[in-house]
C-alpha cells in the first residue's frame, strides 16, 4: 500500500490558530508599555524586564526538563509572556535576586506544580507579585521618578498618585490637590511598576487584542466600567476625601490589570456572562481596596480573589443555550 | 492577662457553640447502617473495580448483608479465601466460583495484519471503533488503543509495543471484568482458568467470510471447521464465520491447535513441545497431558 | 442581513469548482448500491444474483416506515450481494451490478421539458416522493416522506429551502440553483402543496451572488416563494440554525423537530429530486458531486449515477494527485474521512474532498488553555471544553447534565480551538454513551 489514507473524524480543517499565537499575540501587545517603560526607566526597565523574562523562561525549562522529565515547554511563549507581565508589574529599581525569586515562585510554585499551562488556578505573574509585595513590601512599594534613564538601583524615588490617593482618603485634605492632571497620568509621566505609568500604551494593547480576536471585550471593559462608576459615586459623594474616576481609571495598575492580567485565558471565566460577574467584581474589590484598605493598590489582590471564584462561576454561570435547551 | 483571659473566655465559647451544633447534627442526620457492611468491606480487597457487579466494595459488603445466601455473589479479585472471610462474618454458606483470566482473543500484531490506514484520532478504542473498522483491514480486531489497560486498576494487561496488542498478566490479572467492559470489539473473555492454568482459545473474533478473513490477517480464524472435526469432545463449534472453543466442554487434549491452518487457536501454560516441525510427534505429547490431569 | 443568533464560524471558502458547470460523468463498470445509505433501516435487496435490471429498476425496498427504496442506476446484471466497506468504514451488504449498455425503464420521461403543471394531491405527492427512495441530500440522508408527514395535531406554516452550503469547497448546491432553478422552484411548490403550506423560503449564503440573482427572478413566477439572503456563516446549514436564520425561531432541543417551531426543511437538491420524481417519473438514482481539492487537477461538478466508485469521479477531474493524504466524503466540517477511493457514491454524497498529506494530519495537541474560544463559537450555547473533558473522564451524569444530546457535531469548537484538541472526538463518544444510557432508561419505563 503506497498510500495509507489518513483517517480521523470530522472535521477536517483547522482555523490555523495556535497557542503561540494566541501568546505572541499578547506579547505584541504588550510592547506599546514596554516601550513608553524604556522612555521613563531606562537601564532600570530594561534590567529588570530581561531579568523575569529570562529567569521565567530559565525556571521553565530547567523544571520540565530535570524534575518532570518531560519535553520542554518553553517555546509556546507563555513562560516569556509571564516574565514580561511579572517584569511590567514590578518597580523598575528593584534588585536582580528578588526578581528572580519572584519568577521562581510564579513559574514553580503557581504554574508548574498546579499542573502547568492550562492547570495553574491562579495568574502565575499576578501571583509572583502578590509574593514579592508581601515579602519585600518595602523595595516593592518604592518607586523611582521617571526619567532617570540611567540609573537603576541607585534611582531616586517619589510618591506615587496612589499613595497620595490613600493619604486623602484617610484624611489628609490637600494631599488630592498635589495630584498629577489626568492627561499626563493617561501617557504616563508619572511614577509606578514598570508597565502600568501609560494607560494610552495600553490601551493600544487592548485595541489589537480585541482586533486579532485574542480576548473579548467583556473583561476589560467590565472591570473599567466599574472602577469609574463605583469611584465616581465615591467622588460624588465626598470629592476632598476620594479622587475623581479619570485618576482611579489612569493610576497604578487598573489597565495593566483589566487588559492583560485579569483576562489571562487560563484563571478568568469561559462564558460571557461569567466574565462579566467577574470584571464587575474585581472592579468593585478594588476600589474598596484603594480607598478602605491598607494597601494602596487593590487591583492584583481582586484579581487574585476572583481567580478564586472562577471554578465557582463557571460551574453555575452556563452560556445563553440555543432553544433555551436545560430549562424545566 | 486579660489579654489572655479574653482569648481564652471567646474561644472557649465558640468550641462550645460548634461542640452543640455538632452533636445536634449527628443526633438529628444520623442514618443506621448494619455494622456488619463495615464488618464486611474491611475483608474485600478494597480495589472497587466493580467486577462484581456491584458500585465499589461497600456495595458489594451491602448486598453481602442483605442477601438471602452468598450463591450469586462473588468478589472476582478476593476470590474463595475472601468470599468464605465474609460467609464467616454472616455466618452464611460460602459458594466457591471457578476462577478465571481475561483472554485477548485477537493475535492480529503488526507483523500479522498489515495496516492499509493511518488513524489520526484521539488514542481511544471507543472512539477509533465509533470512527471506522480500523488500521487494518479486519473490522472486528484489536484496535490497539489500550482502553483495556487504561482501565485496569490492577496494572495486569499492558500494551505490547511490539505487537501492538495487549496483553494480560496472569497472575495479577483478578478477572474483575473492567477491560472486557471496555473494549468495544468484546476482544477480551473472561475464562476459566483451566486446570494447571492451561486453556486452549481460538485468539480470533473476525467473523467475516474466510477469504475476507484470510486476507485481512494472516492468523485469522477462516471457519474452515478442521479443529470441529478434530475435536473428540465436540467442544469446538463455528457460528458466523467463527470457531469458538466451550471452556467447559475443552478437556485440553490440544488437539486442534495443530490441525488450524492459521495457526489461530493458541494454547497457554501446556508443557513446551519437544520437537516442533512434525506433527506426528507433538500430538501425542498434548494428549498425554490431560490424561495426566483427569486422573487425578 | 440574516444569520443565526449564537455561535459559528467562517472558515475559508475554498469554494474551487464554484465556477464549472455540471457536466455527466460516464457509466461506471460495475456499480455498488450499499443498503444502509439513509438514517433508519437498511433496505431490503429484492433482486438476486443473476438478475436483470434497467436504469431506474426497483432494486431494494424501505423497511418499515424510516427507510428508503433503492433503485438501479445502471442497466445490466446483478453479479452478487455482498459486504462491501462503505464511507461508515466498515463492511455492510450492498447489491453489485455489473453495467451492460444503457437500459432505461419505459415509464421515466427523460425530455428535457420542463413540466410546471401540478395535478396530484398532497397525499399523492408524498406517496411518489417515499416510493421514489429520496433522502435529505444534503448529506444527513433523513428519509424525505417523513419530514412531510408531521405528527398528529402539529400543522406546518412555512417551507424552508437550504441552498446555504455552508460547508467549505462543496458547490453542488451552487451549481445546480444555477443550471436548474425552475426544476427546483416546481419541486419547492410541490413540497409547498405536500405539506400544505403557503409560503416557503429559500436561504442562499451571499458567497453565491449569482443564485442568488437567478432564483430571485425565477421565484416571481412562482406563487409564494420568497429567496432569503444570509450572511456567510458556518453552520447555517444546520436545520436548527437555517430555522433560526430565516423565520427568526428557536428550536427547542431533542426530542422536539422542526414542525415544533412550524417549519419543513428540506435541501435544495431535494427539491430538485422531489420534482423529477413526481413530474418527471424518474426515481432518486443520480446526483450531482462536487469533485475537489487544492491539489487536483481540475475540481468540478458532475452528475454522477449513485454506485460509481469515487476512483472514476476522481480520474475524471484529474486523477488522484501523488500527495493525496485524506479522502472525505462530504464537506470539509462535517464529511467522513473514507479509506480507499473504491466507495460508491451513494444517496448522501455531496461532495468528494481530496486532502494532501500536509492538510491531513491533525497539529500537535497541546494542554487546554481554558481561553473560552470554543465556548464563544458554538452554535447550541454549550461549553465543547467541559463536555469533551468531562467524556474523557467518562463522567457520563455530568456530560448529559450539561446537555451533549444537543450538541449538532458541527465541529465548529474544534475548527478554531488553539490548542487542536480533539473536542468533537471526545464529545461524540459522550454522545454515543449519553444515547445508549437513555435509551436504556427509556426502555425500562
Amino acid at each position: 500500500m503506497a498510500n495509507k489514507f489518513v483517517i480521523s473524524l470530522s472535521p477536517h480543517v483547522h482555523s490555523g490558530d495556535s497557542v503561540k499565537n494566541n501568546m505572541y499575540g499578547v506579547i505584541i501587545a504588550l510592547i506599546p508599555a514596554l516601550l513608553v517603560s524604556l522612555w521613563a526607566f531606562g537601564l532600570g526597565s530594561a534590567i529588570v524586564t530581561l531579568t523575569s523574562v529570562l529567569s521565567c523562561v530559565f525556571f521553565e525549562w530547567c523544571i520540565t526538563k530535570y524534575i518532570l522529565k518531560k519535553p520542554s515547554t518553553i517555546m509556546d511563549g507563555s513562560a516569556v509572556l509571564t516574565g514580561l507581565l511579572l517584569a511590567f508589574n514590578l518597580p523598575s529599581n528593584l534588585p536582580i535576586w528578588i526578581i528572580v525569586l519572584g519568577a521562581l515562585f510564579a513559574i514553580g510554585v503557581v504554574k508548574i506544580s498546579f499542573g502547568g499551562l492550562g492547570s495553574n488556578l491562579f495568574n502565575p505573574a499576578l501571583a509572583g507579585r502578590i509574593f514579592l509585595l508581601i515579602s519585600f513590601p518595602v523595595q516593592m512599594t518604592s518607586w523611582p521618578q521617571i526619567g532617570q534613564i540611567s540609573s537603576y538601583i541607585d534611582a531616586t524615588t517619589e510618591a506615587t498618585p496612589l499613595a497620595l490617593m490613600k493619604m486623602a482618603a484617610k484624611g489628609d485634605a490637600t494631599a488630592l490637590d498635589k495630584l498629577p492632571d489626568s492627561l499626563s497620568l493617561f501617557l504616563g509621566s508619572n511614577p509606578g511598576s514598570l508597565g502600568e505609568i501609560s494607560a494610552l500604551a495600553l490601551l493600544i494593547g487592548l485595541i489589537y487584542m480585541l482586533w486579532r480576536k485574542i480576548i473579548t471585550w467583556h473583561i476589560p471593559v467590565s472591570i473599567l466600567a466599574t472602577v469609574a462608576v463605583f469611584s465616581g459615586i465615591m467622588h460624588w459623594i465626598d470629592p476632598t476625601k476620594f479622587a475623581s474616576p479619570l485618576v482611579h481609571l489612569f493610576t497604578g495598575g487598573i489597565m495593566l490589570g483589566a487588559i492583560f492580567m485579569a483576562t489571562d485565558y487560563v484563571t478568568s471565566p469561559m462564558t460571557h456572562k461569567g466574565m462579566l460577574i467577574y470584571g464587575v467584581a474585581i472592579g468593585v474589590l478594588t476600589v474598596l481596596i484603594r480607598l478602605f484598605g491598607a494597601y494602596p493598590e487593590g487591583v492584583s489582590f481582586a484579581i487574585f480573589i476572583m481567580n478564586a471564584f472562577t471554578p465557582i462561576i463557571n460551574t453555575y454561570c452556563k452560556p445563553k443555550r440555543f432553544g433555551g435547551a436545560g430549562k424545566k | 492577662m486579660n489579654l489572655i483571659l479574653i482569648a481564652v473566655i471567646s474561644l472557649g465559647v465558640v468550641a462550645l457553640i460548634s461542640a452543640v451544633v455538632l452533636y445536634a447534627a449527628s443526633k438529628k442526620f444520623a442514618v443506621y447502617e448494619d455494622p456488619r457492611i463495615a464488618q464486611v468491606a474491611e475483608v474485600l480487597p478494597q480495589a472497587n473495580c466493580g467486577g462484581c457487579g456491584f458500585p465499589g466494595c461497600s456495595g458489594f459488603a451491602a448486598a453481602c448483608v442483605k442477601a438471602d445466601s452468598l450463591e450469586k455473589l462473588n468478589c472476582p479479585v478476593g476470590g474463595a479465601p475472601t468470599m468464605e472471610q465474609v460467609a464467616k462474618i454472616l455466618g452464611k454458606e460460602a459458594t466457591s466460583a471457578e476462577p478465571q483470566v481475561a483472554v485477548v482473543r485477537c493475535n492480529g500484531s503488526c507483523e500479522n495484519r498489515p495496516r492499509i490506514t493511518q488513524y489520526d484520532g484521539v488514542k481511544s478504542c471507543a472512539i477509533a471503533h465509533a470512527t471506522y473498522g480500523g488500521e487494518t483491514a479486519c473490522s472486528y480486531g484489536c484496535l490497539g488503543c489500550g482502553d483495556c489497560c487504561t482501565v485496569c486498576n490492577f496494572d495486569a494487561i499492558r500494551m505490547n509495543p511490539e505487537t501492538g496488542l495487549p496483553e494480560v498478566d496472569e497472575n495479577k490479572c483478578t478477572a474483575c471484568g473492567a477491560c472486557v467492559k471496555a473494549c468495544p470489539r468484546t476482544i477480551i473473555e473472561l475464562r476459566p482458568k483451566g486446570k494447571r492454568n492451561r486453556r486452549m482459545v481460538v485468539l480470533c473474533v473476525n467473523k467475516d467470510k474466510g477469504a475476507v478473513a484470510n486476507k485481512a490477517c494472516k492468523v485469522s480464524c477462516i471457519a474452515c471447521g478442521k479443529c470441529v472435526k478434530a475435536c473428540p469432545f465436540e467442544a469446538i463449534e463455528i457460528n458466523n464465520n467463527l470457531a469458538y472453543i466451550d471452556p467447559i466442554k475443552c478437556k485440553l487434549c490440544g488437539k486442534c491447535e495443530p490441525e488450524c491452518p492459521k495457526s489461530a487457536i493458541q494454547s497457554f501454560n501446556f508443557p513446551p513441545k519437544k520437537a516442533k516441525p512434525t506433527t506426528e510427534e507433538s500430538t501425542p505429547a498434548a494428549t498425554t497431558a490431560p490424561v495426566a490431569e483427569t486422573s487425578h | 442581513m440574516k444569520t443565526f443568533s449564537i455561535g459559528g464560524v467562517h472558515p475559508s471558502e475554498n469554494k474551487l469548482s464554484a465556477g464549472s458547470p455540471i457536466s455527466v460523468l460516464d457509466l461506471p463498470k460495475q456499480a455498488i448500491f450499499p443498503l444502509a445509505q439513509h438514517i433508519g433501516a437498511p433496505a431490503t435487496a429484492i433482486v438476486k444474483r443473476g438478475d436483470v435490471v434497467r436504469v431506474g429498476t426497483k432494486i431494494a425496498d424501505a423497511t418499515g416506515p424510516v427507510s428508503a427504496a433503492i433503485y438501479s442506476s445502471v442497466s445490466g446484471k446483478v453479479s452478487k450481494i455482498e459486504n462491501v466497506v462503505d464511507a461508515s468504514g466498515y463492511a455492510k451488504p450492498a447489491i453489485i451490478i455489473d453495467v451492460e449498455g444503457d437500459e432505461w425503464e419505459e415509464s421515466i420521461d427523460r425530455s428535457a421539458e420542463l413540466k410546471k403543471d401540478i395535478s396530484l394531491s398532497a397525499e399523492e405527492i408524498i406517496r411518489k416522493i417515499k416510493e421514489a427512495g429520496i433522502v435529505g441530500m444534503g448529506g444527513a440522508c433523513f428519509p424525505a416522506h417523513v419530514k412531510l408527514m408531521p405528527p398528529p395535531g402539529l400543522k406546518a406554516e412555512y417551507l424552508v429551502i437550504n441552498g446555504v452550503e455552508c460547508e467549505p469547497y462543496l458547490t453542488a448546491d451552487h451549481r445546480l440553483m444555477l443550471e436548474k432553478a425552475d426544476e427546483i422552484m416546481v419541486g419547492v411548490s410541490l413540497l409547498m402543496k405536500a405539506i400544505g403550506v403557503k409560503e416557503a423560503f429559500i436561504g442562499i449564503e451571499n458567497n453565491k451572488p449569482d443564485a442568488i440573482a437567478i432564483m430571485s427572478e425565477k421565484s416571481k413566477s412562482y406563487t409564494g416563494i420568497s429567496i432569503v439572503p444570509l450572511k456567510v456563516q458556518y453552520p447555517q446549514g444546520g436545520e436548527k440554525q437555517l430555522i433560526d436564520a430565516v423565520l427568526g425561531r428557536q428550536l427547542p432541543p431533542p426530542p422536539a423537530i422542526p414542525i415544533h417551531v412550524g417549519a419543513v426543511v428540506q435541501n435544495v437538491g431535494t427539491a430538485f429530486a422531489v420534482y423529477e420524481a413526481v413530474q418527471k417519473n424518474k426515481p432518486l438514482f443520480e446526483r450531482v458531486v462536487t469533485i475537489t481539492g487544492k491539489a487536483l487537477k481540475s475540481p468540478s461538478n458532475y452528475l454522477v449515477r449513485m454506485g460509481t466508485p469515487m476512483s472514476q469521479l476522481i480520474d475524471a477531474a484529474g486523477g488522484l494527485p501523488e500527495d493525496t493524504g485524506k479522502i472525505i466524503g462530504g464537506g470539509p466540517m462535517m464529511g467522513k474521512a473514507l479509506v480507499s477511493t473504491e466507495i460508491p457514491i451513494t444517496k448522501g454524497s455531496s461532495g468528494v474532498l481530496l486532502m494532501t498529506k500536509k492538510e491531513a494530519v491533525r497539529g500537535e495537541i497541546m494542554p487546554c488553555i481554558r481561553c473560552a474560544k470554543c465556548v464563544g463559537v458554538c452554535p447550541m450555547g454549550l461549553e465543547p471544553y467541559l463536555l469533551s473533558n468531562l467524556s474523557a473522564k467518562s463522567n457520563w451524569e455530568r456530560v448529559e447534565k450539561e446537555l451533549v444530546m444537543t450538541c449538532i457535531e458541527c465541529g465548529s469548537c474544534q475548527y478554531t480551538c488553539p490548542s487542536n484538541r480533539p473536542l468533537v472526538d471526545y464529545i461524540r463518544l459522550g454522545k454515543n454513551v449519553v444515547g445508549g444510557i437513555i435509551r436504556a432508561r427509556n426502555a425500562k419505563k
